[in-house]
């Protein structure tokens, strides 16, 4: 009872925190994935140095942790003379961060589609550009569906990191009320199930989109 | 230059620092997912074989600890049951990773479980043994070596959520890089010289650095681990 006295004061404070923590999932969600079509263009079309360059930077990006890149942008590059306002730089290294991931699954789905396709699409006089356009992303975007929900989940999980780096978003907020109130568990019980709904509902309107864009007949289920 | 020589040198002379973060890094890493490895087997067996009371049980469980994010997971349990038990930062931290880890683990086991015939059960129910026995002297052993890829990537992302317990204030690896920088802003403000010249970014970049080798080396070993007890002729494609 005692925490819902003190919380109802706090909520303009967190619903502005929960529009930064979606501004930031949304950014980097969308940015992400346009960073990850040129990469994985770049991993499975592109000449030996367009292919080095890409598959280098995914392979750096998934193998270090989220946090050191978000300090690395935001405490580090202070030492190179660049400084960033706490959103900036998360949303950079947010976006960075997911291009790595979300390239490698289109790259999955990529190769899930058959090299006869691809023989079926030159023959037929289309070039390179225009097979990848027409043929192979379209498959390869509804195969990478369930993949990129996925990567919005751990998005929405992972900015919660950014409080680190003095971001008021959702879990910054929370712990700012905790430290007010010595309400540890209740407030991060509530806002765990803040994140939960938040969750909940990515997953429900992917389920919904995947069929949406089901083709009747056209079933890749079989390649996985 | 002078600048780049004094940075080598300050973080050579406080190396021991990041590979005492590194080794906690690796602790953590190891007692998450045995922590993970436990919880996560109970959970595929109540999933699968459990009745549908505790089947439904098991699902929420998976659903809701792959839902939090493990920080708030982390908190709740440093800060929150902070108030009844004091866990420490590092077991607070373990706890948190490890079921998080139970969770993710549960549905790689299950897969592969699900992925052996079940004529296999049958045979062993067929020949005394109990339920249980069957699951874990039948069962257990393919599934385990099917599991390993899955295993592997599941290790790698616990490795790459250690740094969360920077949270909770336990030293490792960043939080190694963040005490070297404050350690020297420190004797810089102490002895009068106002031009602080160890460079963050370089210490971060060197943080970076252990985290990818460590990566690298656990991803490299296990793989080759998952190699090794492939079962022959029995292909899994997940």
């Amino acid at each position: 009872m005692r925490f819902i006295e003190k919380i109802i004061p706090y909520i303009p404070l967190l619903t502005k925190g929960l529009g930064i923590t979606l501004e930031l999932t949304i950014l980097s969600a969308f940015f992400g994935f346009i960073g990850a079509i040129f990469l994985v263009i770049g991993m499975l079309y592109g000449n030996r140095f367009f292919k080095i360059l890409s598959t280098g930077f995914v392979t750096l990006i998934r193998g270090t942790p989220m946090m050191v890149q978000l300090f690395l942008i935001y405490f580090g590059l202070p030492g190179i003379d660049i400084r960033l306002s706490p959103l900036t730089a998360s949303i950079i290294a947010f976006i960075i961060n997911s291009s790595a991931y979300q390239a490698e699954y289109l790259k999955g789905g990529f190769l899930a589609i058959s090299k006869e396709q691809l023989e079926a699409s030159y023959s037929i006089g289309l070039n390179k550009w225009k097979t990848i356009q027409y043929i192979i992303f379209p498959q390869a975007l509804r195969f990478a569906i369930p993949a990129l929900s996925n990567e919005i989940v751990y998005l929405i999980q992972y900015t919660s990191v950014a409080y680190t780096i003095g971001l008021p978003e959702l879990f910054y907020i929370s712990k700012n009320f905790a430290s007010k109130t010595y309400m540890n568990i209740e407030i991060y019980v509530f806002i765990g199930i803040v994140y939960l709904i938040l969750i909940y509902i990515v997953t429900r309107a992917t389920e919904i989109i995947q069929k949406k864009f089901y083709i009747p007949g056209f079933d890749l289920s079989h390649l996985k | 230059m002078e600048i780049f020589e004094h940075n080598l040198l300050f973080l050579f002379k406080n190396m021991p620092m990041l590979l005492s973060g590194a080794l906690t890094a690796i602790l953590l890493t190891f007692t998450s997912i045995i922590i993970g490895l436990v919880v996560g087997i109970m959970v595929t067996f109540f999933r699968i074989y459990g009745s549908k009371f505790t089947k439904k049980l098991m699902f929420a469980y998976e659903w809701l600890l792959k839902g939090t994010p493990p920080l708030i997971l982390i908190f709740i349990f440093y800060f929150g049951l902070g108030n009844y038990l004091n866990l420490g930062e590092f077991f607070a931290a373990a706890l948190a990773l490890g079921l998080r880890s139970s969770a993710y683990q549960a549905q790689i086991y299950r897969g592969a479980v699900l992925s052996i015939s079940t004529e296999q059960t049958e045979a062993g129910l067929s020949l005394g043994l109990s339920r249980f026995r069957t699951f874990y002297l039948v069962i257990l052993p393919q599934a385990i070596r099917l599991s390993l890829p899955g295993f592997t990537n599941e290790f790698t992302i616990v490795l790459k959520d250690t740094p969360l317990a920077y949270g909770v204030g336990l030293v490792e690896i960043l939080k190694a890089g963040r005490d070297i920088l404050a350690q020297q802003l420190s004797a810089a403000i102490v002895s009068g010289k106002v031009t602080a010249s160890l460079n963050p970014f370089i210490v971060y970049l060197t943080c970076a650095l252990i985290y990818f080798v460590l990566f690298e080396i656990f991803y490299y070993s296990l793989n080759a681990l998952s190699k090794k007890f492939q079962i022959p002729g029995f292909i899994f494609d997940k």
